[in-house]
């Protein structure tokens, strides 16, 4: 047995939250820095050199690549032979939240309750915590900052089994087509298959977790990927919405087993400033 | 690609000579607004109480800013999806609110009223509030401070870099750029 103390995990999370934050993932910089050449509008070709332009002095001066910093989502897995000391685990994530997004200059973001006060925590909490119990005793946190912006375009539908491959086309095309320039295009598209509802959703987000131009492992599940990165590219949304090629830079799927009677399927929209970072404790 | 020099607060002959797909790099006063300012804007209205700044001929840019480091005049500033303002502009046009800075779709209404009311709707590039902050050169909270990030601030700018997405005659850039590249 490891012991760690819920001090590690709060200092970590404080960092990623600043992190993640200032320093664009280097394969998503390099998509929008190759995606350049391949925008065939030219209003379109310098919004993405103004994209690039931006992450670069955010980096440079230690500042937010965008002002909607989100809603700070973890991912953590945590290995079995791991005992926790120190006090409560939630509590220390959440502690790491707090202290990074005031001494990062981050926005807070959160209201209290949804629909009838939203009222500003003042603080960036709560966290989103997804943990998920694995063998070993190292502790994996990956963060993944979400904006409003994109995160209210995603979508879910309870397809039919019959709806087929052609029904997941439809329902992934139209919803990036219907949010438009809403998103911040060029977007990356996360997609969840299978599962429960609430299995769908997560495994759609943790498709935005995977490298620009990393395929699926299963080769048909790989060229759903291919063609719905085509099609979407074909909608002429482009950078910004104001017309162009690349509308996206990247289609992930991610699936699941489904029950006899079920096919879901999330879209979980990310916009171009596709915050994620990592830490192994 | 006409790119023009535009001061604010914007005049009613200047607003009806920008077109959709013009770049424009505006200086001078933007004030802030985002969906919590706007709904009290909106309920002030309604009782027929002043407003805590003046709408005539002026610009809100839909914005949520991060804090400014020390020595800052702000943090990242980058523009926030329009649609959520949507409810509450058409009012806010009758008012003399002569444009908007913002990103992503706007309803039928609020088009509309653009016209009416002969306004004009900008997109500042989403995602780009490193880049765009730098054109903000001070700025102040000048109203509703409790809301925190959705307080209305005061900004003056220079060359504050825009696109004319919808313009007085409600020509859409964002229609205009799609149907050319749809295949």
């Amino acid at each position: 047995m490891r012991t760690v103390e819920t001090g590690v995990i709060r200092d970590a999370v404080k960092q990623l939250c600043i992190d993640s934050n200032y320093y664009l993932p280097e394969d998503v910089k390099k998509a929008l820095e190759q995606s350049i050449t391949k925008e065939e509008s030219p209003i379109g070709k310098e919004i993405l050199q103004d994209i690039v332009k931006n992450a670069e002095i955010a980096a440079r001066n230690g500042v937010a690549i965008c002002q909607d910093t989100g809603f700070a989502v973890f991912f953590i897995e945590l290995g079995q032979d791991v005992s926790l000391v120190g006090g409560d685990f939630t509590g220390a994530v959440n502690e790491g939240v707090r202290l990074g997004y005031r001494e990062g200059y981050l926005r807070k973001s959160i209201v209290d309750d949804p629909f009838y006060r939203r009222k500003n925590t003042s603080d960036n909490t709560p966290a989103i915590i997804h943990t998920f119990i694995v063998p070993g005793d190292r502790i994996k946190i990956t963060i993944a900052p979400k904006g409003g912006g994109s995160e209210n375009m995603s979508a879910l539908a309870m397809l039919k089994p019959s709806d087929g491959i052609d029904g997941i086309k439809k329902f992934v095309v139209e919803t990036v087509d219907k949010a438009g320039s809403n998103p911040c295009p060029p977007v990356i598209v996360g997609i969840g298959i299978g599962g429960t509802i609430e299995q769908t959703t997560l495994i759609a987000k943790m498709a935005l977790l995977k490298k620009i131009g990393e395929r699926h492992p299963d080769p048909i599940v790989a060229k759903l990927e291919e063609e719905l990165l085509e099609e979407i590219n074909k909608l002429g949304i482009g950078p910004q919405g104001f017309g162009g090629r690349i509308t996206a830079l990247d289609v992930h799927i991610n699936t699941f087993p489904a029950h006899i009677a079920s096919m879901p399927v999330a879209v979980n929209m990310q916009c171009h400033v596709a915050r994620h970072r990592e830490v192994v404790i | 690609m006409v790119e023009k020099r535009v001061s604010t607060p914007i005049s009613d002959k200047t607003a009806r000579s920008l077109s959709a797909g013009d770049r424009v790099l505006l200086t001078g006063i933007l004030y802030t607004g985002r969906d919590a300012a706007h709904k009290r804007l909106f309920e002030m209205m309604k009782k027929g109480e002043n407003l805590p700044i003046e709408l005539n001929g002026q610009v809100i840019y839909y914005v949520g800013p991060c804090p400014a480091k020390p020595g800052a005049v702000i943090g990242s500033a980058g523009p926030t999806t329009s649609g959520r303002m949507d409810a509450y502009t058409p009012a806010l046009l009758d008012a003399g609110l002569k444009g908007m800075i913002g990103k992503g779709l706007r309803n039928k209404a609020v088009v509309d009223s653009i016209i009416k009311n002969g306004a004009v709707y900008f997109a500042a590039i989403g995602g780009a509030g490193a880049l765009l902050a730098q054109a903000i050169k001070e700025a102040e909270v000048v109203a509703f401070e409790d809301l925190g990030p959705e307080a209305i601030y005061r900004l003056r700018v220079e060359d504050f870099p825009v696109t004319v997405v919808i313009d007085s005659s409600g020509a859409d850039l964002y229609k205009m750029g799609q149907q050319a590249y749809r295949k």
